[in-house]
């Protein structure tokens, strides 16, 4: 009879390939494969943030511009709802029965035992009411939640706002969750690394069915949440709010720096909006509608994105570099020739110190012409490109044309043309060695393609004011404890021109405002003496842009200003009286002359008829 | 052939330390995977791990009882024993107590009895016996039909509980009946077959583009032809390389082995929509990566898998489990089918691997002593044991791991229950 001794290896090898592949299977499970890892610590583990609170941005003097406010956000956790008086309990938080049932099905959807918002971002006032009835509804609790507030409501424009991360946001740096806050436009997103902290994490374990059971390795991997730093900010909030309040029902902006330090004492952008819009549960539906539904675009900061011709204030710039190069004297006189570009009805400029007094286009014409044509070369394009490429540096030299680098985000650089650019093939330039000064020379009494932004011309005036150079215009005099700022900030930027010829510019911009005949006269302030410049934004679409630049004292600056009123026309009108009583009141401290300032804070000049009307027939208008 | 009694020289003392072994690493690791803090005292009766060592303390005093009864004793009455447990998986049916779906229990108060478990063991009991006795071949027709009535009889009462996980286990006879002398064919043919309806399974719902053929076909269309194409080949082959007396059977045998496995193709599909219930369907789909469900369907075996794969090398470390624990319950049965995770997670490869190492030892080590018997019962009886772990060890940790359908049979030694 046959055995089958051997089928006994048979069956040994089906063991032990078995076990042979489950071994392998277990090799790579646990030793080679992450992905069960990660899946288990996503089953079974929780990770709750701590949140610190938001550092404080304060004003110059120590006031504080921005705080944190306690807002509630109301939970719910389906698995604990009991039967209620929802009648009652909408009336309580304030939404209709539809809402609430819709609310309560997504919770729901969610998960029924893991809470979800219910009703976010309740205000303290109205939770105080809501917190008293809250215990007769179980299922519901209350979270707080630090968003922020504002004493005074200006600002909103330097200060920014905080909003929820989006996608992009989480993309771009993977540190930020769904559901946190991050600083959006102006210094909250300038200085959000500082002003955030670093949230604390806790990692808990929970059940198979979402209940916490105890902390993770008895808390090895739990982190502190650490406080954002506060940041002491160079704004002068009572010249903030005074600047607002005369740029009401105005468009334009006002940016005041202090010139021995570069810092930013006001920047205001009219329209400005309420940056308490900005928190609490209203702020999407706030958002949209200063987004969508106001023309005037309140959200826009013109201060440091509107880009506008320079107009006759360039006219200081063309002399400090005609000066430098030596193509004029203080004493070279130029008729006023109106068939070189067009000008107004004013006596002989006869000097330099005149022609700026008067603001004559034609003289600045034959200044421009001589810096770009210098008779280098015989051939005038070759000329007119070693002219242009040297007077370009000199722009970039006082901050025109480049970015200043200042600690805000979305600025504007303006532009300066360069022989980059009209080098270029028609129609976007002119070709190679096919222009000369002839062909661009609205630049000489800034017109053509020179843009520049408002923060950019009272940088021009702190140049001026300093005689020759600048500080980086920057938001910030300390962060946190130590108080340190950038070393950039805190460093000479000199322009290419020398300092004499500024004592030069100073005094004509004094002779605007001081003396008969100026363009300039409503911007003086009894007692003190000031300097400024008068210019007119040529507006294409409408009424032009009054703007005005000044510094003062003449001595010892302690403000340097720039002033942009839209479709205000004239410079001197509107723009030079702001200037006065915003540099009156930040030396003074208060304003002498009432009457002007209630003319100023009631005027409204808003053309947006105006500007409807004059879209179709565009008018050349006069330079002064 | 020699009456064959037991003395204490005979006992295998290697056999006897793994099994201490391994039922101490299974009470030590329920008492893990049950531990309630309140009641952290391992003989506590009314926790999971103090019925476990009672059942330990049971085990050993009827291992030792049998141990002094002469084997004659045991063999004697084996039918009649096999007519009990029939007679009580009869009755199980009619008073027994439904626990998950299936009457499969006597309940004793705290305890509970499962006769399908007796059932393996007079099962085993009676082959042996049967298959031992002289003039008995596996060869003859008649032998096979009866012991397949052996096997069959307790396996449909069992199936009428329902419970489809022992009555798989009950397949492991095959390994034994191979053993003893049927033929070794129908092992391939089954191997064959598997493979054949798992593809089909797989490609059940798909198009496939085949070489030559403009059209989509439907996956149990292209798998046809695809074996069609091998039969061809084989055919070649065989005019080829095959003697001309023997070509006629081997075109025979292709043949059959080629409408066989078109018949397979194109009724698996049959058998698994219309047989399978529901949830064992569910289950199939997801072990074969057709249904992607991880926290509702497939959540046993998402979790189960999660709980293996986050040991690591050297695991979380005892009593430290995160997934696989009584407190946190997110693996479901973690002290009886799913047993496993714990081990795998608080152990880690070390661990598991170390438990594969030592169950391939004891059934190694049992078909070693049932070769050196010199009785055929005793022989039978140990290949019978064998194989029903063998098949115990690998639905379970096959399962736990996602190489096999979630099927509920406990690991021998480990998950929690008396009597393996």
């Amino acid at each position: 009879m046959r055995n089958f001794e051997e089928r006994r290896f048979t069956i040994l090898l089906i063991f032990i390939t078995v076990l042979v592949i489950f071994s392998i299977r277990l090799f790579y499970m646990q030793i080679i494969n992450d992905y069960w890892k990660d899946r288990a610590a996503q089953i079974s583990e929780y990770k709750v943030y701590t949140y610190p609170p938001r550092g404080i941005i304060y004003d110059r003097n120590g006031k504080k511009m921005v705080e944190n406010k306690t807002f509630y956000d109301l939970m719910v956790i389906p698995k604990y709802l009991k039967e209620i008086d929802t009648t009652a309990f909408c009336k309580l938080v304030g939404i209709t029965k539809e809402q609430f049932i819709k609310k309560i099905n997504e919770a729901k959807k969610y998960s029924r035992y893991v809470p979800s918002p219910f009703e976010k971002q309740i205000s303290s006032d109205n939770f105080e009411r809501i917190s008293e009835e809250l215990y007769k509804y179980p299922g519901f609790y209350a979270q707080e939640r630090m968003l922020r507030g504002y004493s005074q409501e200006i600002g909103a424009h330097v200060l920014g706002y905080i909003s929820e991360v989006d996608s992009t946001d989480i993309k771009a740096n993977p540190y930020y969750r769904s559901g946190d806050f991050i600083g959006k436009k102006g210094l909250e997103q300038a200085y959000e690394y500082e002003l955030r902290g670093v949230r604390g994490v806790k990692y808990i374990l929970k059940d198979a069915i979402g209940n916490e059971t105890g902390s993770f390795e008895n808390g090895k991997y739990d982190t502190a949440a650490m406080q954002g730093h506060n940041l002491y900010c160079t704004i002068d909030a009572n010249l903030q709010a005074y600047g607002e309040m005369l740029m009401q029902n105005k468009k334009g902006s006002i940016v005041c720096i202090e010139p021995s330090s570069g810092e930013i004492l006001a920047l205001i952008s009219a329209p400005t909006y309420n940056p308490s819009l900005m928190t609490g549960r209203e702020k999407g539906k706030n958002y949209l509608t200063l987004l969508r539904n106001d023309s005037l675009k309140p959200l826009y900061n013109r201060a440091i994105q509107a880009m506008y011709p320079p107009g006759s204030i360039f006219k200081m710039v063309q002399s400090l570099i005609a000066l430098e190069e030596g193509v004029i004297t203080t004493h070279t006189g130029f008729s006023c020739d109106k068939s070189l570009v067009g000008c107004h009805a004013h006596p002989t400029a006869n000097d330099l110190k005149k022609a700026i007094q008067f603001s004559c286009n034609p003289y600045f014409y034959q200044t421009t012409r001589r810096i770009i044509q210098q008779g280098k070369s015989k051939n005038a394009f070759i000329d007119s490109e070693l002219g242009l490429a040297k007077w370009t540096k000199y722009m970039h030299s006082f901050g025109l044309g480049i970015d200043l680098g200042i600690d805000m985000p979305s600025v504007k650089k303006g532009f300066i043309p360069d022989t980059a650019f009209y080098n270029q093939p028609w129609p976007k330039g002119h070709g190679k060695h096919r222009w000369a000064f002839s062909t661009i020379y609205s630049i000489s009494i800034g017109q053509g393609e020179v843009l520049v932004t408002p923060l950019q011309m009272a940088n021009i005036a702190a140049i001026i004011a300093n005689r020759g150079y600048y500080y980086i215009p920057h938001f910030i005099k300390g962060i946190g404890e130590k108080g340190n700022i950038p070393e950039y900030f805190l460093k000479k930027n000199h322009t290419l021109v020398s300092k004499t010829h500024f004592e030069f510019v100073a005094d004509a911009m004094r002779a605007v405002v001081e003396e008969p005949g100026g363009t300039g006269g409503r911007a003086k302030i009894p007692g003190i003496t000031v300097c400024g410049k008068t210019g007119t934004a040529e507006n294409p679409h409408g009424e032009d842009h009054a703007v005005f630049i000044a510094f003062a004292p003449m001595e010892n600056p302690k403000i340097a200003i720039s002033v942009y009123v839209e479709n205000a026309g004239f410079g001197g009108v509107w723009a030079a009286p702001i200037a006065s009583l915003m540099m009156e009141k930040y030396i003074k401290g208060s304003v002498s002359d009432t009457l002007k300032e209630k003319q100023i804070k009631d005027a409204v000049i808003l053309d947006t008829k105006k500007y409807k009307a004059t879209l179709s027939s565009k008018k050349k208008k006069r330079n002064r | 052939m020699r009456q064959n009694n037991i003395q204490i020289t005979q006992i295998d003392w290697f056999l006897i330390c793994l099994y201490f072994v391994m039922c101490l690493a299974g009470l030590v690791n329920i008492y893990s995977s049950n531990y309630n803090p309140e009641k952290p005292e391992i003989y506590n009766l009314s926790q999971e791990y103090g019925k476990q060592l009672l059942w330990f303390v049971i085990s050993i005093t009827l291992g030792f009882l049998i141990l002094l009864l002469e084997g004659n004793f045991l063999r004697k009455f084996v039918y009649e024993f096999y007519g009990i447990v029939i007679t009580l998986l009869i009755a199980v049916l009619l008073v027994g107590v439904e626990k998950n779906g299936a009457k499969a229990w006597f309940g004793f108060g705290g305890f509970g009895i499962q006769p399908a478990e007796f059932a393996k063991v007079s099962v085993s009991l009676a082959i042996a016996k049967y298959l031992s006795q002289p003039g008995t071949k596996l060869q003859d027709s008649k032998t096979r039909i009866n012991t397949f009535l052996f096997i069959l009889a307790p396996a449909l009462l069992i199936m009428l509980q329902p419970d489809a996980g022992t009555v798989i286990v009950f397949a492991s006879y095959i390994l034994v009946l191979y053993r003893e002398g049927m033929g070794g064919n129908f092992l391939l043919f089954g191997l064959f077959a598997a493979i054949i309806a798992t593809i089909s399974l797989i490609l059940k719902d798909s198009e496939i583009k085949l070489l030559l053929i403009p059209e989509e076909l439907p996956g149990q269309w292209a798998l046809s032809l695809i074996m069609l194409c091998f039969a061809c080949i084989g055919y070649i082959g065989i005019k080829q390389q095959v003697q001309k007396r023997q070509q006629a059977k081997a075109n025979l045998y292709l043949t059959i082995g080629l409408i066989a496995s078109i018949c397979i193709i194109h009724s698996v599909d049959y058998g698994f929509e219309k047989l399978l219930k529901p949830h064992q369907k569910e289950r199939v789909e997801i072990l074969l990566g057709l249904r992607d469900d991880p926290d509702g369907k497939g959540y046993n075996i998402d979790r189960s898998k999660a709980a293996i794969g986050s040991g690591g090398f050297t695991g979380k470390g005892y009593m430290n489990a995160t997934l696989a624990n009584a407190e946190q319950k997110h693996v479901p049965m973690q002290s009886t089918d799913f047993i496993f995770c714990t081990l795998s997670e608080e152990w880690g490869f070390i661990g598991s691997f170390g438990v594969l190492i030592l169950f391939g030892l004891f059934l190694i080590r049992i078909i070693y002593l049932a070769e050196r018997q010199r009785s055929a019962f005793t022989r039978i009886y140990a290949y019978c044991v064998a194989c029903i772990i063998f098949f115990h060890v690998m639905i379970n940790i096959g399962m736990a791991i996602g190489l096999a359908p979630v099927i509920g049979i406990p690991l021998p030694f480990f998950s929690y229950g008396g009597l393996h």
